[in-house]
C-alpha cells in the first residue's frame, strides 16, 4: 500500500493571512479555519518583505495557534527572498512551507535541501517542516507527477489558479471550467503520490453562494481542501466539505465492520455479504473525521 | 473635589454626601431596595397655573426662554433622540448665554458627540454642573481633567426616570426638540425632516419638568395628526427655529451587519450561548442594541427563530431597523421603542400599530409598578472593560477618561434573566478583561456571561448555564484563565494614574452610589 504522506488530519480550509498584518495574525486561532497560510508573497509589497518575514517568525514563536495548522507561503525560488524567507521562518517550526511557482522537481529539491540544513542547525527533527508545492504555470501542470514524487517532505500539491490562467493567456471564470484539466492533473498526481490536493482561491468575497458551488465541485473532483482569502469564506468551505447524513451512516457501518473483522483477527472485511477493500475503509474513516469536524452529531463510530 | 468616602458592598470608595444631591447611601447590592419593603416620599414642587391660551408659539427661541422663567442657577434638560445630529442643546445654551444666564445645571437624558460645545459653556460659566447618562469627546475630557468643580452625576436611563419621579433630580425647564409640533405644543418624532422615531425620553421629561418648551423646525397646522407623542397639556411654550438637527447624523445606529471577523466570531459565540440557555422559545423577550456584534447576534437569532417557527413576545430598547423587520416578519408580538436607532424605524412606528412608543420610565424605572426590563429574557450588551468579578465599565476608556454612557446597561442587566456581555478580548492591543474595572457601571452580580472571540466566561453563580454551554461544545473558560490567555498576547498594561479628587459619581439605578470617577493625573 502506498504511504499516505498527506496531512494527518483533514484540512478543509486554509486561510490566507497577510504576513504584515499583526491584527489579523494575532487572531489566527479564532477564524475557524483548519489551517492558516501566513503570506510573505503576493499580499506583501516589496518594501514590506523584511518586516513581514520578521513578524511571521515572531508570531510562530510567540502565539498559541491552538489546533490550527501553521503554513507559511514564502516567496518563489525565482526571487531574492526565497532563501531569506526559509532561513528566518523554518527555525520557528511552522507545520509546512507553501512553495509558490513550483515548476519542476528541482524547485522542491532546492527548498528541501535548505530546510534540511536549517532543521539540523536548529535541532528540529528532520522532516518535520513539510512542503506544500504550488503549481501555477503550464510547465508545472505538465510536470505534476514528477513534482509529486520529488521529495518525501511534500505533504500536498496545490493549484494556483490566478497565475495559471495568466500563464495560459486565458481569463479565470467563477466556475473555473477552463482549469478543469489542470485541476484533474494536480489531483491525480497528488493522490498517486499519497499527497493531499488543495484547490485555488475563490476571489469574489461577496459571492458566498458562488463559493459554495465552486467548493462543492472541488470536493467532488477530489480536492482535499480549499484556500480562503477572507474569514467569511471559511464556514462556507466547511459546509461544502461536510458529508451527507447518508454518507456518514454508510461510513459508520464500514468502519464498524472493519473493527469487528480486526477484533476477530480476520484479514478480510465484509459488510452485507460484500468484501470491502482497505482504501474503502480508509475513505470511510476520513468521512467520519469530516463529519466530526463539521459538527455532525453522533459521529464517533 | 475632595469628599468624605465610605466603601460600598463591592469595595468601591464612594462619597457619603454629594454636593447638590445631599446624602447618598452606598451601593448595597443590585436588588437591595427591590424586596418590596423599601419606600420613599417624593419631593413636591410648586406649580404655576398658566392662563388659558390658543397659541403658545413665542417669537423666537430667546423669547421662549424668557417666557419659561429660566434664571441663572436653574436646571435645564434636553432629550438625546436626535443623537449626533442634535443642534438644540447648542442653540438653547447660546441663547441663554446671550440673555446673561449662568451657572446652569445641565441634566439631559444623555449627551452624544454633538455636545462638544458643552465644554465651551462649562469654561465660560454658563454650565457649572452636569447630570447625564453619558459623556463623550471634549466634555468627557473636561470632566476627567477636573474642569467642572461639582462632581458630575452619571445615571442609567431607568435611574434617571426614578430620580425625576422621586424629585431628587428636579428639572426647572425642559427644552424638547420636536420634529413635528403644532401651536399648542402637541408633538411627535415620527414626522418631519428631522424625524427621529420614538420620543421615549422626552415623554417622561414633559410630565415632570417645571416648564416645558417645545423647540421645533416643523410647525404643523393644529392639531398634529394622526400621532401625538407628547400632548399639549404638558407643554408651556413653542419655539420655532430654522433647524433642530442634521437628519443625516440622527440615524447613527449601525444598520449594516459587521464583516469584522472578530465581531462575527463574538456574535456567533454569543448566539450559541443564548441558544444553549434554552431561552429562545415561544414568548421570549429580547433586547439587542445597534452596532458592534449586536446586530450580528440579532441576525443569528432571527434565522434561528425563523427556522424553528418561534414567535417571541416583545423586543425593547433602542430599536434598530433590524428589529422592526423581525416584527414585520412576525417574530415578535410587539416592539416597545424607547429610542429609535435608525431611519427605517420611523416609518415602522408610524405604520405598524404593534411597534409602540414607550417612555423611559415604562422601559426601565426600577421603582415604578413594573418596568419592561423586569420581564426581559435575554439582553446582549457591550462593554469597554470587564473585570474578573464580572463588573462592567461602559464609561471610562483605557486612559481613564470618560467616553461612554451608562444608558440602559445596568437596568437591563438587572432585569433580564440572561445578561450577556459581548466584548473583544483586546482593543488596540490593550486587554479588555482586568483585575478591576476603572468604573463600575453594571455590577457583576447582574451579569451572566462575558463573550469574547477567545472564549466565554460564565459567572460562577450560573453553573447551570456553564454546563449547558459546555454541552453545546462552546469554549467556556474560567475568567482568570481567559484573562491570562489574552495577556499572553497583549501583556499587562500599566495602571492609569488618578488623583484623589472626585470628578463624578455613578448612581446605580436604585439611587445608591456604585462608584466614583476620579481626576486623571
Amino acid at each position: 500500500m502506498k504511504p499516505d504522506r498527506s496531512a494527518e488530519r483533514p484540512l478543509r480550509s486554509l486561510l490566507y493571512i497577510p504576513g504584515n498584518n499583526p491584527g489579523m495574525i494575532q487572531n489566527c486561532s479564532i477564524y475557524g479555519a483548519d489551517g492558516v497560510l501566513l503570506d510573505l508573497e503576493d499580499s506583501i509589497a516589496l518594501a514590506e518583505k523584511d518586516a513581514a518575514r520578521k513578524l511571521v517568525r515572531h508570531a510562530l514563536l510567540a502565539l498559541d495557534f491552538g489546533a490550527v495548522l501553521r503554513v507559511v507561503r514564502i516567496n518563489g525560488r525565482d526571487t531574492p527572498f526565497f532563501e531569506k524567507d526559509l532561513e528566518e521562518v523554518v527555525p520557528a517550526r511552522p507545520d509546512a512551507i507553501r512553495l509558490p511557482k513550483t515548476d519542476g522537481p528541482e524547485d522542491v529539491l532546492a527548498a528541501d535541501r535548505i530546510i534540511t540544513r536549517l532543521e539540523k542547525e536548529a535541532g528540529i527533527p528532520a522532516g518535520s517542516v513539510r512542503i506544500m508545492a504550488m503549481l501555477e504555470t503550464a510547465r508545472a501542470v505538465a510536470n505534476a507527477v514528477a513534482i509529486a514524487g520529488s521529495s518525501p517532505r511534500l505533504s500536498a500539491l496545490t493549484l494556483g489558479g490566478q497565475d495559471l490562467a495568466a500563464d495560459l493567456g486565458i481569463k479565470a471564470t467563477k466556475d473555473g471550467r477552463e482549469l478543469l484539466y489542470a485541476k484533474g492533473a494536480v489531483i491525480i498526481a497528488a493522490k498517486a503520490a499519497g499527497l493531499a490536493a488543495y484547490d485555488t482561491v475563490f476571489t469574489d468575497v461577496n459571492d458566498l453562494s458562488g463559493l459554495l458551488a465552486a467548493t462543492r465541485e472541488a470536493a467532488a473532483l477530489g480536492f482535499s481542501g480549499k484556500a480562503a482569502i477572507h474569514p467569511s469564506q471559511v464556514p462556507v468551505i466547511h459546509e461544502a466539505f461536510a458529508p451527507t447524513e447518508e454518507e456518514v451512516r454508510k461510513a459508520r457501518a464500514v468502519v464498524r465492520a472493519a473493527r469487528e473483522a480486526e477484533a476477530r483477527g480476520a484479514g478480510v472485511v465484509a459488510l452485507d455479504g460484500r468484501m470491502i477493500d482497505a482504501p474503502v475503509v480508509a475513505q470511510a474513516e476520513r468521512t467520519l473525521e469530516l463529519a466530526r469536524l463539521a459538527g455532525m452529531e453522533g459521529t464517533p463510530a | 473635589m475632595k469628599l468624605d468616602c465610605v466603601s460600598n458592598s463591592i469595595g468601591r470608595r464612594v462619597p457619603r454626601e454629594i454636593p447638590g444631591l445631599g446624602p447618598r447611601a452606598p451601593y448595597a447590592g443590585a436588588y437591595s431596595r427591590l424586596d418590596g419593603s423599601y419606600s420613599y416620599t417624593p419631593r413636591t414642587f410648586p406649580r404655576r397655573i398658566p392662563a388659558p391660551t390658543t397659541d403658545k408659539v413665542a417669537p423666537g427661541l430667546a423669547a421662549a426662554i424668557e417666557r419659561s422663567g429660566l434664571e441663572s442657577g436653574m436646571t435645564v434638560s434636553f432629550h438625546h433622540h436626535l443623537r449626533n445630529g442634535d443642534t438644540v442643546v447648542e442653540q438653547v445654551l447660546s441663547a441663554a448665554e446671550a440673555l446673561g444666564i449662568r451657572d446652569l445645571t445641565l441634566a439631559p437624558s444623555s449627551l452624544g458627540d454633538e455636545a462638544d460645545c458643552v465644554a465651551g459653556f462649562v469654561r465660560r460659566g454658563v454650565v457649572s454642573r452636569l447630570h447625564t447618562s453619558g459623556v463623550r469627546g471634549e466634555v468627557g475630557k473636561a470632566i476627567s481633567r477636573g474642569e467642572i468643580e461639582t462632581p458630575v452625576v452619571i445615571r442609567s436611563h431607568g435611574g434617571r426616570a426614578r430620580a425625576v419621579e422621586e424629585g431628587s433630580l428636579r428639572v426647572d425647564v425642559a427644552f424638547l426638540a420636536a420634529p413635528a409640533c403644532d401651536k399648542l405644543g402637541n408633538m411627535t418624532g415620527s414626522a418631519g425632516k428631522a424625524a427621529c422615531g420614538s420620543l421615549g425620553y422626552a415623554i417622561h421629561e414633559a410630565r415632570y419638568a417645571g416648564r416645558v418648551v417645545a423647540v421645533t423646525d416643523n410647525l404643523v397646522p393644529y392639531p398634529l395628526a394622526p400621532r401625538i407623542s407628547i400632548p399639549q397639556y404638558l407643554v408651556d411654550h413653542v419655539a420655532v427655529v430654522d433647524s433642530i438637527g442634521d437628519p443625516s447624523k440622527i440615524a447613527t445606529g449601525a444598520t449594516r451587519i459587521s464583516r469584522d471577523p472578530v465581531q462575527l466570531r463574538i456574535a456567533e459565540l454569543a448566539f450559541g450561548l443564548i441558544r444553549s440557555s434554552g431561552m429562545l422559545k415561544d414568548g421570549c423577550s429580547f433586547q439587542v442594541g445597534g452596532g458592534g456584534p449586536s446586530l450580528a447576534v440579532a441576525r443569528y437569532v432571527r434565522e434561528y427563530m425563523k427556522a424553528n417557527g418561534i414567535r417571541g413576545s416583545y423586543g425593547i430598547g433602542g430599536i434598530t431597523g433590524f428589529m422592526a423587520d423581525m416584527l414585520r416578519d412576525g417574530l415578535f408580538e410587539a416592539l416597545f421603542d424607547v429610542q429609535s436607532f435608525d431611519a427605517a424605524v420611523t416609518s415602522s412606528m408610524a405604520e405598524n400599530p404593534r411597534h409602540m412608543e414607550a417612555d423611559v420610565s415604562c422601559y426601565a424605572n426600577p421603582f415604578n409598578r413594573g418596568c419592561l426590563v423586569n420581564d426581559l429574557d435575554v439582553v446582549v450588551l457591550a462593554a469597554l472593560d470587564v473585570d474578573v468579578d464580572f463588573n462592567v465599565d461602559v464609561l471610562t476608556g483605557h486612559d481613564g477618561v470618560l467616553r461612554g454612557a451608562s444608558g440602559g446597561h445596568s437596568d437591563t442587566a438587572a432585569g433580564a434573566k440572561l445578561a450577556v456581555i459581548t466584548v473583544p478580548s483586546m482593543r488596540n492591543g490593550v486587554p479588555s478583561i482586568r483585575d478591576r474595572v476603572q468604573t463600575v457601571v453594571t455590577p457583576g452580580e447582574t451579569i451572566d456571561a462575558i463573550v469574547t472571540e477567545r472564549g466565554i466566561a460564565i459567572n460562577p453563580r450560573r453553573e447551570d448555564l456553564a454546563a449547558a454551554a459546555r454541552d453545546a461544545g462552546l469554549p467556556v473558560k474560567d475568567i482568570r484563565t481567559l484573562k491570562t490567555e489574552i495577556e499572553r498576547v497583549t501583556g499587562v498594561p500599566d495602571e492609569v494614574e488618578f488623583a484623589d479628587d472626585i470628578v463624578g459619581v455613578v448612581e446605580y439605578r436604585d439611587g445608591t452610589i456604585i462608584d466614583s470617577i476620579r481626576r486623571v493625573v
